[in-house]
């Protein structure tokens, strides 16, 4: 086991250049990556799948993969939804800060790493696509998998679906602008 | 305090919840909460057809299919376990529209006169199911995250592209509810 020195530079590869090394094409275009360098096992992952459990009971429990609530999200005619959110990115700013200002470790021992975001117009034309299909299956990525958890076995074809969306971004990705 | 955990959460216990899941993950083990890549990771790991989108080691990235994995079972366990034997509560004005759709059925966290098996089968259910999860897909990638990793982790890290996002995401989805989906609905 062993911590290889971050030597990658992000900032300066041009956009469709981005297979030269294996970790910015992961990054490319994804907001969750993993940061650690350390080489685990796979089973090292399962607290992954317990914390996910966690959070998938949250998500059923305040029913925020409801159809409803994210219906009366867009209507205006309830506040529960941005009360969740609200509430979760105060919570999630606050604790970035703190793991910004004491440069907290993980409990692996890496110290944890955030990347600044860049801007193309894909945040804005793919925003809006999601929104639309947000506003029609009122289910976020996370939300279709708690819903498939549910009973609700149909979703399975929606998540399968979303699946085939992402892979014909990825198919086209060159041609669309960013 | 099962009847409590039974009953719905409300927004101030869900929210700070959710939030803790940022520290949580980075804190583990130095990962960014995003869940939209776990799409990217299945298409990578499936399909991927030489598309440099998805020539890279998806194992390193594991870690969000266990994560997605544990959201599906835990939607298991709050239904079946902790589940909620009452009506789902719905504002009085969507119920009085949804109603003209001929939408009545509030058993379910969703609605079953929407999303069912027997619903795929018209159009207004393939619509919805289909077209209406290949735009998540296809957006959340194009939009290089979705509510997680923008909404809730980009902008808890300050990042104004997240915010862009963000207001996208919003703006979509009030175009879609208040001026597309009617049309939808009355197929």
């Amino acid at each position: 086991m062993s911590i290889k020195t971050s030597t990658i530079a992000t900032e300066t590869v041009p956009f469709v250049k981005m297979q030269d090394t294996d970790y910015e094409v992961r990054a490319d275009h994804a907001m969750c990556v993993n940061k650690s360098e350390l080489d685990k096992p796979v089973t090292s992952n399962i607290k992954y799948g317990l914390l996910g459990i966690l959070f998938g009971i949250v998500f059923v429990k305040a029913e925020i993969i409801s159809w409803f609530r994210i219906q009366e999200m867009f209507r205006l005619e309830s506040f529960h939804m941005y009360g969740v959110i609200g509430s979760a990115v105060i919570v999630g700013m606050i604790s970035v800060f703190l793991i910004k200002r004491y440069n907290a470790r993980s409990m692996e021992g890496e110290k944890i790493q955030l990347d600044d975001k860049k801007f193309n117009k894909g945040q804005i034309y793919g925003g809006l696509i999601f929104g639309l299909g947000w506003g029609i299956t009122g289910a976020c990525p996370g939300p279709l998998f708690a819903q498939i958890g549910t009973g609700a076995t149909v979703i399975i074809v929606t998540l399968l679906s979303a699946i085939a969306g992402t892979w014909v971004y990825g198919r086209f990705r060159e041609k669309l602008p960013h | 305090m099962l009847e409590i955990l039974q009953k719905p959460w409300p927004w101030y216990v869900a929210g700070p919840l959710i939030g803790l899941t940022v520290p949580a993950l980075l804190l583990i083990g130095n990962k960014s909460f995003g869940i939209s890549s776990s799409l990217r990771h299945v298409c990578a790991a499936c399909l991927p057809a030489n598309i440099p989108f998805f020539k890279y080691d998806w194992k390193k990235e594991i870690w969000n299919l266990f994560f997605v994995a544990g959201i599906l079972l835990g939607g298991f366990i709050a239904t079946y376990l902790l589940g909620n034997p009452e009506q789902i509560v719905v504002a009085e004005t969507l119920k009085t529209d949804l109603a003209q759709y001929g939408v009545t059925n509030y058993e379910s966290i969703l609605p079953i006169d929407l999303f069912s098996w027997p619903a795929l089968l018209t159009l207004r259910g393939f619509i919805m199911m289909v077209f209406g999860g290949f735009l998540v897909g296809f957006g959340t990638r194009y939009a290089g995250g979705c509510t997680s990793g923008h909404a809730i982790m980009g902008l808890s890290n300050l990042q104004w592209p997240s915010l862009v996002a963000t207001c996208c995401f919003m703006a979509g989805g009030f175009i879609m509810v208040n001026l597309i989906l009617p049309f939808i609905l009355s197929l």
